[in-house]
């Protein structure tokens, strides 16, 4: 659990130290101890609430928000219409709202169409319902190509597209973000919106991926 | 600015890295520098604009060679430096040598959930009527400024198309135009401009491609389709 105390703890079994002796700390890690210490001091930040933060996304604001969207959209014709038109009302409605998501859009995947979301000029994603981007999103390599050659991007992910499927690239360049809603996967008619959200990964959100395929029936069985 | 951050349609940087079963932070350092970026966020003595700003102006070597959140710790350095905040001296040894500023907000704990669900809309009411329609043909103006701006090279001199208005947002080149509070919140129209892959980057490209920006109005041209 993050301290609750307002000065930095810095003790050798405090959870921020768990695998580094004072010895060993990288330049980065002094740095911003150093800076963190620095800016308690001057009163410009309280500890506290910056282990709420960290909290905040470490247990209660990641993928598995966006997934409930998505589930939800599979399952209720109305919401999915809801969604598409105004994302940001929708999502809201499940709870979802706030810093890097205050204008959401919904794009979905069809048969025919893929959709895929970067953000070429920094690293913006929809944290409300995705929580913080993977180090590969904010990558040179993601970045750069994502826009270019996107195809092979997301042969990068294992994901190649059928040649006749068109791709339609989002760069999230304003404060509009993005979530993409996957193809519902064969088979899962009648799931309830709980197990349809156990298929719904970060990636096919982003659209570097597809939603699961349900497990085959002697998985389900045995 | 035409800077190294920039980076659509570059080429060069190889495959995309991904690591199977990513933890959220690699290091104890990256929360801390995350949640230290987004409380000093709520200060007030910037605005998020600026901020990118700060980060996109590093020099492109410091700028390649550093990790995503070194780049944010680098560049809420440089905003505090700015605006007299710390010090180098101070930076570099974590002890206070100069009093603080007044600041117009401290991030407490109590206040962060909200602050956090809240967020920051950038939304505002129109001054004007939106100049283009969903439809209509637009050239994204071939714009180089020294500023902080959200147009992104790879895309501008090309033709495009209006897919969808969003309203009047808060225009982030003028966001980040001046420093220190009162900032100039000023909002303009913005567009999802669609551009066919291969107005973008020529015969024999991807002809089932289609890329998009958000652009805000003065970023875009009527043009004849």
């Amino acid at each position: 659990m993050p301290s609750p105390s307002h000065e930095p703890d810095y003790s050798p079994d405090h959870p921020h130290d768990h695998s580094h002796a004072s010895s060993t700390l990288s330049p980065m890690e002094l740095r911003v101890r150093a800076l963190e210490t620095l800016l308690t001091r001057k009163g410009y930040i309280d500890t506290a609430a910056l282990d709420r933060i960290i909290e905040t996304y470490e247990t209660q604001v990641g993928p598995h928000n966006g997934a409930k969207v998505v589930a939800k959209a599979w399952s209720e014709p109305e919401f999915r219409a809801w969604l598409l038109k105004d994302a940001t009302s929708a999502i809201a409605s499940l709870g979802f709202t706030g810093r890097q998501g205050e204008h959401m859009v919904a794009v979905e995947n069809t048969p025919s169409q893929h959709n895929m979301v970067v953000c070429t000029l920094c690293s913006c994603y929809p944290w409300p319902i995705l929580g913080l981007p993977p180090v590969w999103y904010k990558s040179a390599a993601y970045r750069s190509r994502a826009v270019i050659e996107p195809r092979k991007v997301l042969a990068d992910f294992g994901l190649r597209l059928p040649e006749a499927t068109a791709l339609r690239v989002w760069d999230s360049t304003a404060e509009v973000r993005y979530l993409v809603l996957p193809l519902q996967p064969e088979g899962t008619q009648g799931w309830s919106e709980d197990q349809l959200a156990t298929l719904v990964t970060r990636d096919a959100m982003i659209g570097t991926g597809l939603a699961l395929a349900p497990p085959s029936p002697a998985q389900v069985s045995a | 600015m035409n800077g190294i951050h920039d980076m659509g349609g570059m080429q060069g940087f190889g495959r995309v890295q991904i690591e199977p079963d990513e933890a959220l932070f690699h290091t104890p350092w990256e929360s801390r520098a995350m949640a230290i970026t987004v409380a000093m966020g709520a200060s007030g003595q910037w605005n998020i604009d600026l901020s990118r700003s700060a980060r996109e102006s590093l020099p492109p070597p410091v700028y390649l060679s550093s990790s995503y959140y070194e780049i944010w710790i680098r560049g809420l350095e440089k905003l505090m430096l700015e605006r007299g905040m710390v010090s180098h001296a101070e930076l570099q040894t974590g002890s206070m040598q100069q009093a603080p500023i007044a600041i117009a907000h401290v991030l407490r704990k109590e206040t962060v959930d909200a602050a956090l669900k809240t967020g920051s809309p950038t939304h505002r009411p129109a001054a004007s009527t939106a100049q283009f329609k969903v439809g209509d043909s637009v050239r994204a103006r071939n714009l180089n400024p020294q500023g902080h701006t959200r147009l992104p090279r790879y895309v501008r001199g090309h033709l495009g198309t209006v897919q969808a208005v969003h309203g009047a947002h808060v225009f982030a080149d003028q966001h980040a135009s001046k420093p220190m509070p009162p900032f100039d919140d000023t909002a303009q129209w913005l567009y999802t401009v669609v551009f066919e892959g291969t107005e973008l980057w020529g015969p024999g490209s991807d002809a089932l491609l289609q890329v998009s920006v958000d652009a805000w109005e003065s970023y875009l041209e009527a043009a004849a389709p």
